[in-house]
């Protein structure tokens, strides 16, 4: 199976009424690096927690390495998507940031020297064994986002889904962000708002909105669409120009 | 005496600090299945960011009188935003840390300062809640209403199960009726605090996300928009004159009655003054039937004030096993 | 009624007692305090046995005894209490100084301020060689419920940021010129309170999600943690029984 994940007229609303996905419709394959824009309340988040069978879509079909996601396979599901959210703090839950990093895979069901390896494998790729002891709220911003990417990367997923990864970071933390993200083989979602991260990391962007997919295409092409752009509520950072 | 809330090791007896603590711990091992039952997996970081939000409200003091402050307790307001079982779980575990981590309440205490600050509060003010729900009308005014003289009863509730505690297990020779009308007299004031604040509160809640406040989980939402309880000021202005009156009222119950130190000192002030054996007599004979009446009606008042406190607990207790799920707010 | 950061009370040491698994240091608390607790008021010695290994424990645990003693500003309240009950006690009397005492009064201030320090101090040295998280876990071993220590656990991890977030609040509220100083001034507290619990629900929810995002189902999965070894327990063993024999010659000579 080349394809990482396959979405097919997704479609979500909440049990208010509220419609937040109006039929997506998205393939990609493995190893590709996609990111996803779009305005504040476009449905980027509440695609992300489809991807993993946290919210579950009214209508249409989702599949994950060809496997597609039902009620009975959301375990391993989950075990193939990681999600990487939007404040690390919502992820860093456990007493110190290597029980953190380990309670993934302990539910996968690894224990003892094996879990250990996968742990110190985890912090090794973020850099983060020298603060793999502490409690979490002792850790800086930037060392909390690296040890919330820990606690993904040691499900050892298929898709690793960012959300705005950059934000409140300063231009030495996104560096290294960014960086990180180059140096992981495996397929990547970025939802961001950063342009330019977009640009320096994603090949390939999709453009949301209200529910739905309104572009999707390489990046440097979209983003030299000043029309789609402000259609989308996207701006280009001052100084920038494409093409 | 108002901090008997937190007490040391060694303030109750050994008897009272058994029997407290196999109470609180069947009591609190129930309320844990109960939580579990009604939030399943989500129980976990639920119940611990609420017991991190009371922790960390508890620290906060608001202002009572000029001076003096007041915080806190929480188990009312947990209760009727959580349910019962949930309030009564996430208050001991503050409780808990509290005297594990801060020293503050005795480990040996641990079994009468849970039970009068998570059991008492969080089911008895459950079920004065409930009551008021039935009298009150179907509104946010209506519960938010319930949710302030609930809270307050709760204060008073606890102040009430202590002063029984004390009944039984009090390891310093001062009466029955001393302490439950410094105690119950003293809190009735806070009390206001806790109401007027547990009120704000579930206000703000139902305001932002009424879905979240367990105990109006009935109200549609045309009974939402109905905001206000007629005349709120008025009810705010009347439920702290009650409150006053109901303290003024309790410390008279010590004045009328002559307490022993007082009796004491006229016998003793009669026999240095050096008069006649029968007179003595009498002043004794009056001292001794009044120390009678005194003594019955202490025991009067606490068997039907701790009577009322225990049906409350278990009217708490009831309901919790009534319900079974509360409503799920978010899709899983 | 908290009283400052958790990890304000753990003092960096190492000694025999930071090393120990918190199981046994909380069994052998929970104890020696019983002891201390049952002992009968009226046989002095033994509470001066007790202060004696107390002391004992406090230099063994390298905590400094300043800090101890700053520590039982805790039960300060209790003893101020405490120091009134002569005075208002019923009972024979003595007189001392001119002022009628009761001496059962006097007996119950002594017993209720002793018991008090000594159960304290003992918690004291608890709370200085243990961290919080392993307090918890040294719970969950002695066979309180997974549910109550993992939430527990929880709300040790997010409570300064709680207070933190609570901190602000009030510090935008003064920001804005609001100072209350009387009860029914408190009404913006209290909204800012309801609107805290709506923020931290939403946190709770969103943790959940996280939860169950890396595979979550109920149960928090157990770590191997070092487990006490006989010599630990026979040690605990030993120092609750010398607690415990003074109890009983002191019931046996009342």
């Amino acid at each position: 199976m080349s394809r990482a994940l396959e979405l097919s007229r997704v479609e979500f609303a909440y049990p208010d009424g509220r419609v937040a996905l109006r039929g997506v419709d998205l393939v990609v394959d493995r190893g590709e690096r996609v990111a996803i824009l779009g305005p504040n309340g476009a449905g980027k988040t509440t695609l992300a927690l489809h991807l993993n069978g946290i919210f579950r879509a009214t209508g249409g079909r989702i599949s994950v390495a060809g496997m597609e996601l039902t009620d009975t396979n959301l375990r391993e599901i989950r075990g193939m998507v990681g999600l990487v959210f939007q404040d690390p703090n919502d992820q860093l839950f456990m007493p110190s940031v290597r029980e953190d990093v380990a309670f993934g895979p302990a539910n996968m069901g690894l224990s003892g020297e094996e879990l250990d390896n996968c742990v110190s494998a985890a912090l090794e790729l973020v850099d983060g064994t020298e603060f793999a002891d502490r409690p979490p709220h002792h850790l800086s911003g930037g060392e909390k986002r690296r040890a919330a990417l820990a606690t993904v990367l040691a499900m050892e997923p298929e898709i690793v889904v960012f959300d705005e990864p950059s934000s409140g970071l300063d231009p030495a933390g996104r560096r290294d962000l960014i960086s990180t993200l180059h140096t992981l083989r495996m397929t990547q979602l970025v939802i961001t708002h950063d342009v330019s991260l977009a640009l320096e990391l994603c090949p390939r962007s999709v453009i949301m909105n209200e529910g739905q997919v309104v572009a999707d295409g390489k990046t440097s092409e979209l983003l030299a669409d000043a029309t789609l752009l402000a259609e989308n509520r996207l701006e280009l950072p001052f100084g920038l120009s494409i093409g | 005496m108002v901090l008997a809330m937190h007490a040391p090791d060694g303030f109750l007896n050994p008897g009272t600090a058994v029997v407290t603590a196999v109470i609180s711990m069947v009591v609190v091992g129930f309320s844990l299945r109960q939580a579990r039952a009604q939030l399943s997996e989500r129980a976990i970081p639920l119940a611990g960011i609420a017991a991190a939000f009371v922790f960390a409200a508890q620290m906060f003091n608001f202002p009572v009188a000029s001076g003096t402050t007041g915080h806190l307790l929480g188990g009312a307001l947990v209760a009727i935003l959580l349910g019962p079982s949930v309030g009564t779980v996430v208050v001991t575990i503050v409780v808990v840390v509290q005297a594990l981590v801060f020293a503050d309440g005795g480990l040996t205490a641990l079994g009468y300062n849970v039970l009068n600050m998570a059991v008492v509060t969080s089911y008895g003010g459950y079920a004065v809640f409930r009551l008021l729900r039935k009298v009150f009308p179907s509104t946010t005014g209506g519960v938010v209403g319930a949710t302030g003289l609930a809270a307050w009863a709760s204060v008073v509730m606890a102040a009430v199960a202590f002063s029984i505690e004390w009944l039984f297990g009090a390891t310093a020779p001062i009466p029955f009726d001393q302490v439950f009308t410094a105690m119950v007299g003293v809190h009735s004031l806070i009390g206001i605090g806790e109401a007027l604040v547990s009120a704000i509160a579930v206000g703000a809640v139902l305001a932002a996300r009424p879905d979240l406040v367990f105990g109006a989980r009935d109200l549609d939402r045309a009974q939402l928009e109905e905001s206000r309880l007629p005349r709120t000021r008025t009810f705010v202005i009347g439920g702290v004159l009650v409150a006053l009156l109901f303290a003024t009222v309790v410390s008279q119950f010590a004045v009328d009655n002559p307490d022993g130190l007082e009796a004491v000192a006229v016998d003793k002030g009669f026999i240095d003054s050096g008069s006649d054996s029968a007179m003595a007599g009498s002043i004794f004979a009056d001292y001794a039937t009044e120390g009678i009446s005194n003594e019955t009606v202490s025991l009067a008042v606490a068997g039907i004030v701790g009577t009322i406190v225990t049906l409350a607990v278990a009217g708490g207790i009831f309901l919790a096993l009534r319900e079974r799920r509360g409503r799920s707010p978010a899709p899983v | 009624m908290g009283a400052g950061h958790a990890h304000a009370l753990y003092v960096h040491e190492h000694s025999p007692f930071h090393r120990l698994v918190p199981e046994v240091k909380i069994a052998a608390a929970v104890g020696m305090i019983t002891c201390v607790a049952i002992t009968p008021r009226q046989e002095v010695w033994a509470f001066a046995l007790y202060a004696v290994i107390v002391m004992v424990l406090i230099t063994i645990s390298r905590v400094s005894p300043l800090f101890v003693l700053a520590r039982l500003a805790a039960v300060a309240p209790f003893v101020v209490f405490a120091l009134f009950i002569p005075f208002i006690g019923t009972g024979d009397t003595t007189t001392l100084w001119g002022i009628e005492l009761s001496i059962d009064g006097l007996w119950a201030t002594w017993n209720i301020i002793i018991k008090a320090v000594l159960g304290a101090s003992i918690s004291i040295v608890l709370t200085a060689t243990t961290e919080v998280p392993d307090i918890i876990r040294g719970l969950g071993v002695l066979r309180v419920p997974a549910l109550f220590t993992s939430i527990a656990t929880f709300m040790i991890r997010y409570l300064e940021l709680i207070t933190e977030e609570l901190g602000r609040m009030r510090v935008a509220m003064t920001a804005r010129g609001y100072d209350p100083r009387w009860l029914y001034q408190a009404r913006p507290i209290a909204t800012s309170a309801g609107a805290m619990f709506v923020r931290s629900y939403e946190r709770g929810e969103r943790i959940h999600s996280a939860m169950l995002a890396r595979g979550f189902t109920g149960e928090m999965p157990i770590f191997d943690r070092r487990r006490a070894g006989p010599v630990e327990w026979a040690s605990a063993a030993l120092l609750v029984s010398v607690f415990a024999v003074v109890a009983l010659l002191a019931f046996t000579t009342s």
